[in-house]
């Protein structure tokens, strides 16, 4: 056998070296694809196709004849629609900073070294893991006036006790307000923890040596640091309030009337229950827009700062 | 082992005679909850004798909304069941968008036009054709009261004008019971609202109003004062009604809580499920000025277009088995509505029905007979949330004047259209 021939055996190690060379470079891409042709189709696709239907008349199924933008006129022209947009400014408003601010001061309590702090930690933490349908239920057992606080305050013996406000349609947004932050505030304070944790005891040190106060080492050291945590605490808490329904369903039904009408259960109804898709697209884009508005320059401005800082 | 060949040829063949006509059908229907599943199960047995086969397609969910959003969903996909559910005008919007199919032969054959309400006929056809067969009626206009509350609080008789309802209530207010139970979600505040306008306005304006959706009528006086009565009914109430499901409220007249529920006849069931009889132990009325008048509500099943001809016989054969004497009896004793058929005796009925379809007959001859609007019969889907959203608003807001309401009536139905 002449040497300069190679075994067969060398030639397959050599063509399979190759080969799983190939697939090592395809692999990454591969594996990324499915998932990433399902979210472009499912995400953006249909993203795409509720556009095109909030350009057309459809009522009970999609049809295609287009109509232009008639259909966010209706919407802008609809009282329920107004109704349910001021009430996402109030309920997100408030959400989000109760939340921010609840959850910051629960971390900084835990964070002075005290004892049973796991134990703390699990029950501010736990209402996170109850569903939204769970927390509403529960919350409209304990607001409604004949069954829940009230009557328990006025079983006490404060006969003029009044917390009517979940059949109040002036106070029943903020309803939804309490529900929400008594959810997701134990979750934002785990997320502050982690951030305080993270911060270098010796910048403590220091500034207690420069004879700072806690306080002053708090507002002036600390929370500047914790500027990351604010982010994505706020990104979180902003989709929850965007998209939230399942709260709304379970604690008020949108009532009383439709007082507590959110974007989200407004686009539901009018796109499945009352046979007019095109409006409920427009309001699903208006919400998208909605969305955007608030996270494009947030995004810029926090991502634009940690490159330069 | 010639007889074992031929037998199983012959059993084959009739096999294979017994497929030509026979066929599966899907059924899309939201008779869930106790009475109602009974009566499906009624059916589904009948055609099942039939020879064909039912496939069940149960959606639950009380007024229908999930039903139809599933089937929606089934018909954009360009698969949807061969039999389902619908009400009212969605009838003729589906048919109008080409889904359904017709079933004018087994009207032909079991002479539907002689025994069938005009109107109600006139709801299941498409361009003159019947597309859907209708099962039962049901009345919306119904007082449920409990005797025993109505005696305690110094009542005699269930109120028959708004002012004896209004004395009545603040006698019930004051022995310490709820003048009228209620449940406050839109399509209540709707039902009850329905009935106190049907009352003031009667038939013809009823017509005007909410199946016509005529702005002069819908700002006229007798819509204000009808806006007006039923806001003071709101004093009539507790204060926990925000969100309240139909029958926790049924239930308070059961218990003994409250004194009144106004309520379509499905209520019927809370009361015999909790073993009462009707006429001892709560009495079914007509609500105040509503006597010989009858608002309904009409459950149909709607057949649509196949081309399989054994399914298309499967149609066929349900429908003539819906429309059936001993069907129609058997169904709406479960269902607690009353048959849809003017030619059958109600002898076993209880008192209720036998009221029920005594007004059925006056309301016919008096024009008193009107679709209900707050259970889909009278206008599209849109327009009624459009009403909805307006009367419920109205009813939850102190501060919001009659006046106000009505005008925004008319703009908000101008602007589901």
């Amino acid at each position: 056998m002449p040497s300069n021939v190679p075994a067969p055996a060398t030639v397959e190690r050599r063509h399979r070296r190759s080969l799983a060379g190939h697939i090592e470079r395809v692999l990454p891409r591969l594996v990324v694809a499915p998932s990433l042709g399902v979210a472009l189709f499912f995400v953006y696709g249909y993203m795409l196709w509720t556009f095109l239907l909030s350009l057309t008349n459809s009522r009970m199924l999609p049809q295609y004849d287009f109509v232009g933008f008639a259909q966010y006129a209706r919407l802008f022209a609809n009282e329920r629609w107004h109704v349910a947009a001021t009430n996402l400014v109030v309920f997100g408003g408030l959400f989000i900073v109760s939340c921010l601010v609840i959850g910051l001061l629960l971390a900084i309590f835990l964070d002075q070294r005290i004892r049973q702090e796991g134990a703390l930690r699990t029950i501010y933490l736990y209402p996170m893991a109850l569903s939204l349908i769970v927390t509403g239920v529960v919350w409209r057992w304990l607001l409604n006036p004949g069954l829940g606080i009230q009557a328990m305050v006025r079983g006490w013996g404060f006969e003029d006790f009044t917390f009517n406000w979940l059949v109040d349609s002036d106070m029943a947004i903020y309803t939804l307000v309490i529900a929400a932050v008594w959810q997701a505030s134990g979750f934002v304070m785990a997320l502050f923890l982690a951030g305080l944790r993270s911060i270098d005891d010796s910048l403590f040190q220091a500034a207690a040596l420069d004879g700072a106060s806690l306080p002053r080492i708090y507002t002036r050291i600390v929370l500047p640091s914790l500027r990351p945590v604010v982010f994505s605490a706020v990104m979180i808490l902003a989709h929850i309030a965007i998209k939230s329904f399942d709260l709304v369903m379970a604690l008020t039904g949108g009532g009383p009337g439709y007082a507590t009408d959110l974007p989200a259960t407004f686009m539901y109804a009018h796109t499945f229950t009352r046979g007019q898709i095109g409006l409920g697209s427009a309001s699903a884009i208006m919400m998208l827009c909605g969305v955007l508005a608030i996270l494009v320059p947030y995004l810029y401005s926090e991502l634009r700062g940690q490159r330069h800082g | 082992m010639k007889t074992i060949h031929a037998l199983a040829a012959g059993a084959l063949l009739s096999a294979a005679v017994g497929q030509a006509n026979a066929a599966e059908i899907e059924v899309l229907h939201w008779w869930t909850s106790g009475g109602e599943a009974k009566a499906a199960n009624l059916l589904k047995e009948k055609l099942e004798a039939k020879g064909h086969t039912w496939k069940d397609f149960a959606v639950a969910g009380g007024a229908g909304d999930s039903a139809m959003t599933v089937l929606k969903s089934r018909a954009i996909s360009g698969n949807p069941p061969a039999v389902a559910q619908i009400k009212g005008p969605l009838i003729k919007e589906w048919g109008d968008m080409g889904f359904l199919g017709n079933i004018d032969k087994a009207a032909e054959a079991d002479g539907w036009d002689d025994f069938l309400p005009e109107e109600v006929a006139a709801a299941d056809k498409v361009e003159g054709h019947y597309a859907a067969v209708p099962v039962n009626i049901h009345r919306i206009n119904w007082i449920w009261a409990n005797p025993e509350v109505l005696e305690d609080s110094g009542v005699d008789h269930v109120p028959q004008t708004w002012d004896e309802f209004f004395d009545a209530a603040d006698k019930i207010r004051e022995a310490g019971y709820i003048p009228l139970a209620h449940g406050g979600q839109p399509w209540q505040d709707a039902t009850v609202f329905e009935v106190v306008m049907m009352g003031i306005g009667g038939g013809d304006f009823y017509r005007k109003a909410f199946v016509d959706l005529d702005p002069e009528a819908l700002t006229s006086d007798t819509m204000i004062e009808s806006l007006k009565t039923f806001k003071k009914l709101r004093g009539t109430m507790d204060d926990n009604i925000a969100g309240r499901d139909w029958n926790i409220a049924t239930s308070m007249v059961i218990g003994g809580k409250a004194a009144m529920q106004i309520m379509g006849d499905w209520a019927k069931g809370e009361f015999t499920a909790a073993g009462m009889t009707p006429g001892e132990d709560y009495e079914c009325v007509a609500p105040p000025m509503t006597e010989s008048m009858f608002s309904y509500n009409t459950d149909s099943l709607a057949m649509f277009d196949v081309d399989d001809e054994g399914q298309q016989q499967a149609q066929l054969d349900l429908a003539s088995i819906v429309l059936s004497k001993d069907f129609q009896v058997q169904f709406n004793q479960a269902k607690g509505s009353i048959p849809v058929r003017l030619d059958v005796s109600l002898d076993d009925f209880d008192a209720c029905a036998k009221a029920s379809r005594e007004a059925f007959d006056v309301a016919m001859d008096e024009k008193g007979l009107v679709p209900s609007l707050a259970h889909g019969m009278a206008v599209s889907d849109s327009q009624q949330g459009a009403v909805f959203d307006v009367i419920t608003n109205f009813f939850n807001d102190p501060d919001m004047k009659a006046e106000t309401a009505s005008e925004r009536l008319v703009s908000a139905v101008r602007a589901a259209e």
